[in-house]
């Protein structure tokens, strides 16, 4: 079965390329205290700087409220859509999933428009115009049309979601079911599965590079502790 | 060599971005240091045939030992947040000096060279070969960042062009495209002890005549020390405040504050520069040497405290790296660390910055000023970068905004911001830090002045600003030399410590 081969491929090599990346992330050092400042005094700050960060965009917000607007119409309509999902993954359904339903179906309109939204900036605004590059414009494209190809069987042309949750269902025990030969399905797969494949290979990794973002995640007290990495404290005993 | 004509930039009513235009800066280009500056600091001075290879080596070198590196030239989604955010840019018009356009420069390479993606598909991610002309562009537009970090306060992952400027230059001094102007200030501070080459002797003499000058002004014999054993303060400022106008001034006045506090202080012929240009280069050892300077002569003096003038780029050292780099601070727990920590005096945040010293000392009346001796003046602030979004000072986030402009407004009775947008966090750079204050980029200068002088020249006409108060070096070697070319007055320029020494009481 193609798509069973496909999502094992797929998760393998997002679970494992994202792994590696953070794996590689955590062991480079961070030699010098440079948090943008002014910056949090202690870790409970940080914490609560990078929570703003993540989830409100706040230094999209003071940049630029276009951008802010679509990317996070966009990342949070993803995010509930996301959410909405895991009643294909799970059964019974979650009952926090179920409740989420209706609002995870409507998201998907956040998203799609959020989309759109930053692929006009590319087209409409010469300075974004000039920095993109095909994989810019692509990316949102694959992303607008896994949204709308979602949005279609949700709204439209409802497909054979009881053979579809039967088939994941399968794939998480290695017991391969049958997809459903739906041409919309099959293409949102499809793409899914091609996102997944990018991800940690591409500008998505910018999700849990901002984690690792040394001008945001240290705390501001070079006077009060000695911040030093391996390679650095070598010099000193030089001395 | 004559610098080529360019056309000042006319003063707007507000800061407007630019539309693009390609190419229009591509002609800047410092100049590169020769082989007796790149001999003494260890690096080529000429591209050899493996140049290519030395790059990409010392690239993965550098991707190894910066985290901030490596996340940055992955995280960027180029969602063009920082495009409207570089003083550069916004007085060049040229795009490769937005910052994700400047940081792009490097990233097409690292994709190339470091990525799956980059490796395979090239032309679809914007992955490119490094060939000459990407090196030349590297020199043209990593020597037109100041490393001010304004974008970094607005890019969503925190991705600073400095940290990729510094890369970029460090990579350049290995294969043999080092900047003259920064190259052979750090030899000069390497070989004689400050960014001038100004020999101890010579220090000394410019000292005693600076005593008889406050002397015969105010009638009070205060002493500029140096080399004084025992001592308890041992203040490290930028090398320009000994012999520079205005810089001077300040250096006046933190001897006057000094002397009204009754605290023994002294200079270090040894350490008589708080600037340190390794930062700007991004070569960790570099700046460790010239910051080792310090840590010696505090050990040698035999120094309770360790105070910073009146500089930018220092200050960020100072407050951010000289823990790490040579164990002035506290909560070190190596030999190394506890050698300084044991004599330094607990109750003072080390190193502490005079600005702090001297609000502290003003609040707590140990020493008294009158601001209606600068009731001529007409006082802004001019934020500078490397204290705005890479420092601190006293206990709390934002100290570095609030204590300078508690400060004058202590010793000042006209006062007035900037606009909200161009100072605190989001002030706009001076257009001459990072290593650019050099006459061959005097075309950079002036251009990223743009947005400061835009802001200057609104409060100027509102309030009839007629003094911009700064504590930078830089800053106001910059602003000296640029704002004539807007039609300012150079004497608007000065620092903060020029202001109290008008206003201190001396008994």
């Amino acid at each position: 079965m193609i798509y069973a081969g496909m999502f094992y491929i797929a998760t393998l090599l997002l679970v494992v390329g994202l792994g590696y990346k953070i794996f590689d992330y955590s062991r480079t050092p961070a030699p010098l205290k440079i948090p943008t400042t002014p910056a949090p005094t202690t870790q409970t700050g940080v914490v609560y700087r990078m929570a703003k960060e993540v989830v409100l965009f706040e230094s999209l917000f003071k940049s630029n409220k276009w951008i802010w607007v679509f990317g996070w119409l966009f990342h949070f309509g993803l995010l509930l859509v996301l959410l909405r999902h895991l009643r294909y993954f799970t059964e019974p359904v979650w009952f926090w999933v179920s409740i989420i339903q209706p609002f995870g179906k409507y998201a998907s309109f956040m998203m799609v428009i959020g989309l759109a939204g930053l692929l006009a900036r590319r087209f409409l605004v010469d300075r974004v115009r000039y920095i993109s590059t095909p994989s810019d414009f692509l990316m949102l494209v694959l992303l607008i049309a896994i949204g709308i190809s979602g949005m279609l069987m949700t709204f439209v042309v409802h497909t054979d979601i009881v053979a579809l949750k039967a088939f994941f269902l399968g794939l998480m025990v290695f017991d391969v079911q049958p997809v459903p030969q739906d041409p919309i399905l099959l293409a949102h797969l499809a793409m899914v599965a091609l996102l997944m494949i990018i991800f940690p290979v591409s500008k998505l990794l910018h999700a849990p590079g901002i984690f690792f973002s040394p001008t945001r995640n240290q705390a501001d007290n070079p006077r009060e502790h000695r911040h030093i990495a391996a390679w650095a404290a070598r010099l000193d005993q030089k001395n | 060599m004559a610098a080529a004509e360019f056309d000042i930039p006319e003063l707007k009513d507000d800061i407007e971005i630019p539309k693009l235009r390609e190419g229009s800066m591509a002609h800047a280009k410092s100049f590169v240091a020769n082989q007796a500056v790149q001999d003494a600091m260890g690096y080529p001075h000429e591209l050899g045939e493996d140049w290519k290879e030395r790059a990409l080596d010392k690239m993965g070198d550098l991707l190894g030992k910066y985290r901030s590196l490596k996340v940055f030239l992955d995280a960027c989604v180029h969602c063009g947040a920082c495009t409207d955010k570089c003083h550069y840019y916004l007085g060049t018009s040229d795009p490769k000096n937005m910052p994700v356009a400047r940081q792009d420069l490097m990233r097409q390479v690292y994709r190339r060279y470091f990525t799956t993606a980059g490796k395979l598909f090239p032309k679809l991610v914007g992955a490119k070969d490094l060939t000459k002309e990407v090196l030349d562009d590297w020199y043209s537009y990593y020597h037109q960042c100041s490393e001010c970090r304004r974008c970094s306060v607005f890019c969503p992952y925190g991705i600073d062009t400095a940290e990729i400027t510094m890369a970029g230059r460090e990579i350049l001094n290995h294969v043999g495209m080092g900047q003259k102007y920064s190259n052979e200030i750090l030899n000069k501070v390497h070989r004689i002890g400050n960014n001038l080459g100004l020999p101890g002797p010579a220090l000394e003499d410019t000292l005693e005549g600076l005593e008889e000058d406050i002397e015969a002004d105010t009638g009070v014999a205060v002493k500029l020390p140096i080399d004084v054993k025992g001592a308890e303060v041992l203040l490290v400022t930028p090398s320009a405040d000994f012999f520079s106008e205005p810089h001077v001034e300040s250096l006046i006045g933190y001897a006057k504050v000094f002397h009204a506090a009754g605290i023994n202080w002294t200079l270090s012929s040894h350490a008589s520069e708080a600037g340190n240009f390794g930062l700007f280069n991004g070569n960790y050892e570099n700046m460790r040497k010239v910051a080792m300077r310090i840590r010696d002569a505090a050990l040698e003096l035999g120094v309770k405290r360790i105070v910073v003038g009146e500089c930018g780029h220092a200050w960020r050292v100072a407050y951010s790296f000289w823990n790490t780099l040579t164990g002035i601070g506290y909560g070190g727990n190596d030999p190394f660390s506890i050698e300084l920590q044991k004599q330094l005096d607990p109750t003072y945040p080390q190193p502490q910055h005079i600005c702090e010293l001297t609000n502290d000392l003003i609040k707590s009346g140990k020493i008294k000023v009158d601001p209606s001796l600068n009731d001529d003046l007409v006082v802004t602030y001019h934020d500078s970068c490397n204290v705005a979004r890479a420092s601190r000072m006293g206990t709390e986030p934002g100290g570095q905004f609030t204590i300078p402009r508690e400060l004058i407004k202590a010793v000042a009775n006209n006062f007035h911001n900037m606009a909200d947008d161009t100072i605190y966090e989001s002030t706009f750079c001076c257009g001459g830090g990072g290593g650019l204050l050099t006459d061959d980029l005097m075309e950079v200068r002036v251009k990223g002045a743009l947005p400061r002088v835009t802001a200057l020249n609104n409060v100027v006409k509102e309030h009839q600003v007629n003094f911009m108060a700064m504590i930078c070096a830089i800053c106001k070697a910059q602003f000296t030399k640029v704002l004539p070319k807007y039609g300012f007055d150079m004497s608007m320029v000065g620092g903060i410590h020029q202001l109290v020494s008008k206003a201190i009481k001396l008994d």
